[in-house]
């Protein structure tokens, strides 16, 4: 019956949202790295900074809705602020200014300075921020069973959080596919493929870069307020480690793809439960159950390098898009 | 060369700017190819209908002068050739009027509106639009979207209405109509589904070509459009500039190919060193002993296994010549 369980831990996995999170993140990530081409490798400062938006907000009294926009304009902000000075320089300079601000953001957030706000490295009690969310539930009380998903309706690990999770991803997902259909998504490729080229049309590059940062931006950061509905806002658990476990998640996927984020993210979560899960039972005396966590997060990372290097499209990725050097 | 819009590609009868039958002939006689005509053939002559003035353009990279342009005028409706020896500043004082790179001084006026300072995206805005010497196809972007991407004026390229494809939807059915006949003229119709990147370097060449024209420009900008083109394409290609020109459009490139410019141009800029040493009809300017001189050196004529130059004597004299130059 061992396999039974493991089975069932990897099908929660697929719909838990945490997954969700995941996927939202990465479709934001899409935006900036599928389709215009920029380097963020500072995501989960994105979505940490929602999160502390959206907490530190509700904890202040206001309603979830207000504590929500608060969350989107920090993203907007923090993607403004980031874009000013990098937008107009080549590339790689965007990399290297998003992956320090986002440790900026944990550093702040996990200091003592702000410990009325933050709570420091222990951050703030899921408790304490996710009433007004619960509050607004309209499903009864008690648990539901699907298949073999069986949870709550409400509470943090609940039908309430996925139906919601879910939701604010598949809403995403059409709103990527609007976007990217039209026109406005054909001038992000072009300078995707060459912004010197798009700029000697006339088109003003500047601009849609930003625009495309701080929409994949808010992404992020709406992502970190559905990372922390089921928990709490600890700022260590969203760092450098979160980024690169989305970047997992967009290229297993496959970049400038619109379903790719979203499958990306639950392949991504069901194996590596079935990782963790299999060498628990498999290795119960070999290998502690921390020593599980670590080898896991390995095993992650050499899961980017193989797919960087055999598969660079995806699973979702055309080919023949990556049959001719992107210059 | 196939191609029956443009009687003019058809090798001998191809139409000198000089020639009566000059398309330009029912235009009075100041405008395109033929208000150059009789022009004084000395650096900085003042066209009779100018679409470009540039003055006192200077760019340096360091200690080194790369751009030093006092004055040149370009004429509208006629096909100019930038020519100059390798690292005479051609391509950096291309890159300077499109914006693409600032001078540290000067100022230039396109159809009277004042360029310096402006983003190469409105420099493009205001109607001349370039080219790339190394050319920039958006590689996984199909043919028929690059087209597309240059169109002006579509509402579908602004974030809020882009979410609602009936704002934009009669639009994009136009631009994709203009796409398809200028990629028909190209002969690159075909291929419009096809990825840029799957196409040759001479397609490429003519899809940046194409490109440009969605734009709508009043002047045409080419950074050496015959580079790495097949022989075979070079003549197609010049067929299309000088049809751009006989449709009144205005066509500044920069060559290597002498044989190009001698061929469709109208009129001549020879630039060495970062100046303009030379300007005038193609058949005159290549005579001219500057030109000579910027491209050959002015001591071509000396064979440098004379023992001759072994005298001082001799040796100070060339010296002291060079330093005059």
């Amino acid at each position: 019956m061992e396999l039974t369980r493991i089975l069932t831990q990897v099908l929660g996995e697929l719909i838990a949202p945490t997954t969700a999170a995941y996927a939202l993140a990465a479709i934001g990530l899409n935006l900036h790295f599928g389709y215009t081409g920029l380097l963020n490798m500072g995501q989960a400062g994105f979505m940490l900074l929602g999160a502390y938006g959206f907490a530190i907000a509700t904890i202040a009294g206001l309603p979830f809705f207000v504590a929500l926009l608060i969350a989107i304009a920090a993203g907007a902000l923090f993607a403004l602020i980031l874009g000013v000075p990098t937008l107009k320089l080549r590339g790689d300079y965007l990399a290297i200014v998003t992956i320090s601000a986002a440790e900026i953001i944990r550093m702040i957030g996990r200091s003592t300075v702000f410990n009325d706000s933050t709570g420091g490295s222990s951050g703030l009690t899921g408790n304490s921020f996710k009433y007004t969310f619960m509050d607004l539930s309209f499903l009864p009380d008690g648990s539901t069973q699907f298949g073999p998903w069986e949870y709550s309706n409400n509470g943090s690990n609940s039908w309430w959080v996925r139906l919601v999770a879910w939701s604010v991803v598949l809403l995403a997902v059409l709103l990527v596919w609007l976007i990217t259909r039209s026109p406005w998504g054909r001038v992000l490729k072009g300078i995707r493929e060459d912004e010197d080229a798009v700029r000697a049309l006339g088109k003003n590059v500047y601009s849609y870069k930003m625009q495309a940062l701080i929409l994949g931006g808010v992404a992020g950061s709406v992502a970190g307020v559905l990372f922390v509905l089921p928990r709490a806002v600890q700022p260590d658990s969203m760092g450098r480690s979160m980024t690169f476990f989305i970047w997992t998640i967009l290229l297993l996927g496959g970049a400038a793809t619109i379903w790719g984020p979203v499958v990306g993210s639950m392949i991504f979560f069901g194996v590596y439960m079935l990782l963790r899960a299999g060498m628990r039972v498999a290795l119960p005396d070999a290998i502690s159950s921390a020593q599980i966590e670590q080898i896991g997060g390995m095993i992650v990372g050499i899961t980017l390098m193989c797919l960087v290097i055999f598969r660079p499209q995806g699973i979702f990725g055309d080919k023949k898009e990556l049959a001719f050097d992107g210059r | 060369m196939a191609d029956d819009t443009q009687p003019t590609t058809d090798g001998a009868t191809v139409t000198r700017p000089t020639d009566a039958s000059a398309p330009t002939g029912t235009q009075n006689s100041t405008t395109g190819p033929a208000g150059l005509v009789g022009l004084e053939p000395t650096p900085g002559v003042a066209k009779p209908d100018s679409l470009m003035v540039v003055d006192d353009v200077l760019r340096k990279f360091g200690g080194m002068t790369a751009v030093d342009v006092k004055h040149l005028e370009v004429q509208r409706g006629a096909i100019t050739a930038l020519i100059g020896p390798n690292g005479a500043g051609k391509t950096t004082f291309f890159n300077l009027l499109t914006g693409f790179d600032v001078p540290d001084n000067g100022h230039w006026k396109f159809d009277g509106q004042p360029l310096a300072g402006k983003s190469a995206a409105r420099v493009a805005r205001t109607g001349a639009v370039r080219t790339f010497q190394l050319t920039k196809a958006l590689s996984r972007l199909t043919v028929l979207d690059n087209m597309r991407l240059a169109a002006t004026q579509h509402p579908g390229e602004n974030l809020f209405t882009s979410l609602f494809q009936p704002l934009w939807k009669k639009r994009e059915a136009e631009v994709t109509e203009k796409a398809l006949e200028i990629l028909g003229r190209f002969k690159l119709d075909t291929k419009k589904d096809d990825f840029a990147g799957s196409l040759s370097g001479g397609q490429r060449k003519l899809l940046e070509m194409a490109r440009a024209l969605m734009t709508d420009p009043t002047m045409i900008m080419l950074d050496e459009p015959m580079a790495g083109v097949n022989p075979a394409l070079v003549q197609s290609l010049l067929g299309h500039v000088q049809a751009l020109r006989d449709e009144g459009m205005t066509v500044l490139f920069v060559e290597h190919d002498m044989h190009a410019v001698r061929h469709i141009s109208d009129w001549v800029v020879v630039m060495a060193e970062g100046r303009i040493v030379a300007e005038g009809p193609p058949e005159g300017v290549m005579k001219d002993q500057a030109v000579v001189d910027a491209y050959l050196g002015a001591h071509h004529d000396t064979d440098l296994g004379d023992d001759a130059l072994l005298d001082p004597e001799v040796l100070k004299r060339l010296e002291a010549e060079e330093e005059k130059r």
